[in-house]
């Protein structure tokens, strides 16, 4: 199941220590050369003169409890580093996640309930947007928004609730914009396919007005199809907050994440992994938890890919 | 004395429909007409134009259905309704259909399938309506109605779901109940328990029925008088009891004589030469059975048959009035 | 007497008169499709060529251009280090484009291996497939390159393998589901009773007949590596600079946006876009038509 998942993906990420090049203790120091206690210090804690399954072990159990190693390079707990930054990460990815919802849902049924010619153009907005990668967007929104129209701020955090919602929102953007596009076409095409339904057709024979067979008829059983789609998009939100958050000069998980690949502190790209891994692994369960209670006749876990 | 007018009235009712692009007739010239109480068979193979036809009359037709002719229900014209009136006219008419299983949301209760229309449209309490709902379960056989209105329509076979839809088609007291091939979709011994509940209901409730079905006997096992239908028109309208000894149609006859009979042997079983023709294909100005049939003459082919009277029935055949007593019986 | 089914790839009499495979696809997909088709074709030609066409070294910088404007021969104007647009423009489709074709070339080979597979022997074989496929989803493409590139340092090649690792269990499970399909049919049984070996089955007949869905799902796949790649050289852990990239353009370009020039990087950006988009476009259209059955 989806917790299998996990644990063989924190394998792969703290296997990682063993698939570079040189031993572990080059792996974790990045290449650096270290003063001899260090060694030691590493050695230590991450048991490496113990066999391989135990080291696994004492690192997911450390891992657990909050212990995620020491960074190489700022010499302070991973997990004090990533604390302090994972709120950045979380704040854009429900920014976005709640843009996808609200425009990819909302703009989906009003084209599902309503063919028209809006339709055929919104199709090829639509097939456009959902192929623009989250930092080509950024690029464009930043010329538009930040430099032509100077609108919104297109760099940092910003300070306080408000700044810190201007200063979201053109990363948000950019990191929902083809997410949408996919969202809002699966919900059109998912509620037009309801809407024609044998068991509408009941309901309207049955002279029920037509606003409750809308909702209680097509689009609580469009639901289904709609919620596993944005539950998966979402879930890839998770991954993608890196690009944006470089774009952006945002300080969240994900551009630290980068950096430390960069300076090759291991240490770190472990611990955020492992987090961003989790994260991505609950959304999906959550997914799964959430269709098996709107589709009565399908048991959990057994979510049709 | 005045006879009492017709409860549902069809006059002259075509309609078509867009089919990939190009607009073919799927119903032609439908004519018929029913009583309070009075139950009327509607016959015919796949492409005949009779599920179209009670479709029609609940106003269930596609989007973009060119509609000429009237339907009448009580006098007033289906057609022109809207709004709060249409839907009060389809309260009054109630439909179900072949596949129980595709015409149930698999989503939703039983409970909440059955007493949707009761809340909805009568603004009866939840509590009263699933008290009906239990009582009517009861009149179509199921037993345990309050644990079945919990369940969900998977947890149903395809006989308990269909005999669920007659109920939920009784609960809002219609004065007409369209059967569309409510047993095609059942396995046999099913086949023949609810054709029975909704013969006893029938019955009962004192309704109006339109049965559909491709099975003449079972047509006329269950209905006053009996309608046939072929590429999208009506050709016969007889008592069912006459159909067999006194067809009004070739057609009927060919019909009747195809079905096996199990007390004789015979060498070879009768079947209707060529294969049946939809209403898209039928010709608009000769007989559509012509091609078919064993008693075409060049007649049935200068221009499309009206429907005539005869013998308390109706038939739209050139030579029904020469073709009498040839047609019934003609197994010897 | 041989009673083979005819699969696509048989050698049938009279095959040379038939019009090739390619054309009858691009047929079937209609004008989006062939406009695509057009525009990738566009692409692979410049991927392969563009060093010869850019009208100026891509590489050669001169700092006293940096950011200037569109001027003379210089369409698109300069870059952060002077170089010429265009032809950087140009010179960096050749890795654009290569590292998705060798993420979808590991995907589809290894995919298809584990596929048809799984699919050919079936019960346990495939149980412990299909499980080992769902279990290993939980890394999206792009962290597991970071990771990639965090253990073996910043390149194209490392980046590629990670993609395709990530990939694979997606396009595996789609491939089962055709082949399990493909491997029940009559014919496959017919052969097997004719006496023909499981790999012959599988590569003469099998993979055949599931290629027009391999296909659709390659160019879909195409698609989103280019995006996934483009976005880790953007990070700076894909291909290096000074190589032309447009993923690394955007990412060194993107300061000039603030002071006006947007040219360079929006120009980059837009070449990303137009090739997905045909990919996908492309993609979609060959997916339906296995669905409408060719």
């Amino acid at each position: 199941m989806l917790i299998a998942s996990l644990l063989v993906a924190s394998f792969v990420i703290f296997g990682a220590m063993y698939l570079a090049p040189g031993n572990p203790i080059s792996a974790l120091s990045g290449g650096r050369s270290l003063p001899p206690d260090s060694i030691r210090v590493l050695e230590a804690r991450y048991h490496l003169n113990d066999p391989f399954f135990t080291q696994y072990w004492y690192w997911l159990t450390g891992a657990l409890h909050g212990n995620l190693g020491i960074s190489i390079v700022l010499r302070e707990n991973v997990s004090t580093l990533i604390a302090s930054r994972i709120w950045t990460t979380a704040g854009l990815v429900l920014y976005a996640s709640l843009l996808i919802l609200v425009a990819g849902i909302g703009l989906g049924v009003l084209a599902g309930l309503r063919p028209g010619i809006l339709d055929t153009s919104a199709l090829v907005v639509s097939a456009i947007s959902a192929a623009i990668p989250a930092f080509v967007a950024a690029i464009v929104l930043i010329i538009v928004f930040a430099v032509k129209l100077g609108w919104l701020p297109a760099f940092g955090n910003g300070a306080g609730l408000l700044d810190e919602i201007k200063h979201f929102t053109l990363p948000a953007v950019a990191l929902a914009i083809s997410s949408m596009a996919i969202v809002a076409r699966v919900t059109r095409a998912s509620v037009r396919e309801e809407s024609v339904r044998e068991h509408v057709q009941t309901a309207i024979s049955r002279g029920l007005p037509r606003r409750h067979v809308i909702r209680r008829h097509v689009l609580r059983n469009a639901a289904i199809p709609i919620t596993t789609v944005s539950g998966i998009t979402i879930a890839s939100l998770i991954a993608v907050a890196a690009v944006v958050e470089v774009a952006f000069g945002l300080n969240g998980l994900g551009a630290y994440l980068v950096q430390s690949a960069q300076s090759k502190d291991l240490a770190v790209v472990q611990g955020i992994s492992l987090v961003l891994v989790t994260a991505f692994v609950l959304v999906n369960v959550a997914v799964d938890v959430l269709y098996s209670l709107l589709d009565p006749r399908v048991a959990l876990g057994t979510r049709a890919q | 004395m005045a006879t009492p007018a017709p409860l549902l009235e069809v006059e002259g009712l075509s309609v078509r429909l867009e089919v990939e692009g190009v607009r073919r007739p799927v119903l032609r010239d439908v004519s018929l007409s029913l009583d309070r109480g009075e139950a009327l068979g509607l016959v015919g193979e796949s492409g005949s134009g009779k599920s179209m036809t009670a479709r029609a009359i609940d106003r269930l037709l596609p989007a973009g259905a060119e509609v000429t002719g009237t339907v009448r229900f009580e006098g007033t014209d289906v057609g022109a309704l809207s709004g709060t009136a249409l839907r009060r006219y389809r309260g009054r008419v109630a439909m179900v259909f072949q596949d129980p299983r595709a015409h149930v949301n698999p989503v939703r209760r039983i409970g909440d399938f059955m007493t949707e229309a009761l809340r909805m449209n009568q603004g009866i309490s939840v509590r009263d309506a699933e008290r009906r709902a239990v009582e009517m379960l009861g009149e179509v056989g199921i037993a345990n109605g309050a644990r079945r209105l919990r369940q969900y329509p998977h947890e149903l076979s395809g006989g308990l779901l269909q005999r669920v839809m007659i109920a939920t088609a009784l609960l809002t007291e219609p004065a007409l109940l369209l059967a569309d091939e409510p047993t095609t979709a059942l396995d046999v011994t099913t086949q023949a328990d609810v054709m029975a509940i909704l013969d006893a209901l029938r019955r009962e409730f004192d309704l109006a029925l339109v049965f559909i079905t491709h099975d003449l006997d079972l047509a006329a096992a269950v209905c006053d008088r009996t309608a046939v239908m072929y590429a999208g028109q009506i050709v016969e309208i007889h008592a069912s009891s006459r159909l067999h000894d006194d067809p009004l149609h070739p057609y009927t006859a060919a019909l009747a004589a195809a079905r096996p009979d199990i007390t004789r042997t015979a060498r070879r079983l009768q079947a209707i030469a060529g294969r049946p023709l939809s209403s898209f294909e039928a010709p608009a100005d000769e007989c559509a059975f012509a091609p078919r049939c064993g008693y075409a003459q060049t007649a049935c082919r200068e221009r499309l048959p009206e429907l005539v009277r005869l013998n308390g029935g109706v038939s739209r055949c050139v030579r029904a009035h020469e073709l009498r007593s040839m047609l019934g019986r003609a197994r010897g | 007497m041989s009673s083979a089914p005819v699969a696509s790839t048989d050698v049938v009499i009279g095959r040379s008169r038939r019009p090739l495979p390619i054309v009858t696809l691009l047929r079937a997909t209609g004008p989006v499709g062939i406009a695509s088709a057009v525009v990738i074709a566009a692409a692979t030609f410049i991927a392969a060529f563009g060093w010869l066409l850019a009208p100026y070294d891509a590489n050669l910088t001169n700092l006293t251009n940096t950011f200037v404007g569109p001027t003379g021969g210089h369409l698109l104007g300069f870059d952060v280090q002077g170089r010429d647009v265009l032809s950087r423009l140009l010179a960096g489709a050749w890795t654009s484009m290569l590292g998705p074709l060798a993420v979808v070339g590991i995907c589809i080979t290894v995919g298809t291996v584990l596929a048809v597979t799984a699919a050919w022997r079936r019960g346990a074989t495939d149980a412990v497939v299909s499980s080992g496929l769902d279990v290993l989803f939980a890394f999206p493409a792009i962290l597991l390159a970071v990771l990639a590139a965090a253990v073996f340092g910043a390149g194209l090649l490392a980046a590629s393998i990670a993609i395709a690792i990530a990939y694979t269990p997606y396009v595996a499970r789609v491939l089962r589901g055709a082949a399990l399909r493909e491997r029940s049919r009559p014919y496959v049984a017919a052969l097997e009773v004719q006496g023909a070996s499981a790999t012959t089955i599988c590569l003469r007949h099998l993979v055949p007949n599931i290629m027009p869905l391999i296909v659709a799902q390659a160019t879909i796949l195409f698609g989103y590596a280019m995006v996934d790649l483009a976005a880790i050289s953007y990070l700076g852990l894909g291909v290096q600079p000074p190589n032309a990239n447009w993923g690394v353009m955007i990412a060194e370009n993107q300061s000039g946006i603030l002071e006006g020039t947007t040219l360079p990087a929006l120009s980059a950006g837009i070449a990303i876009v137009v090739v997905v988009v045909a990919f996908n476009l492309l993609g979609e259209r060959l997916f339906e038509n296995t669905r409408k059955g060719r």
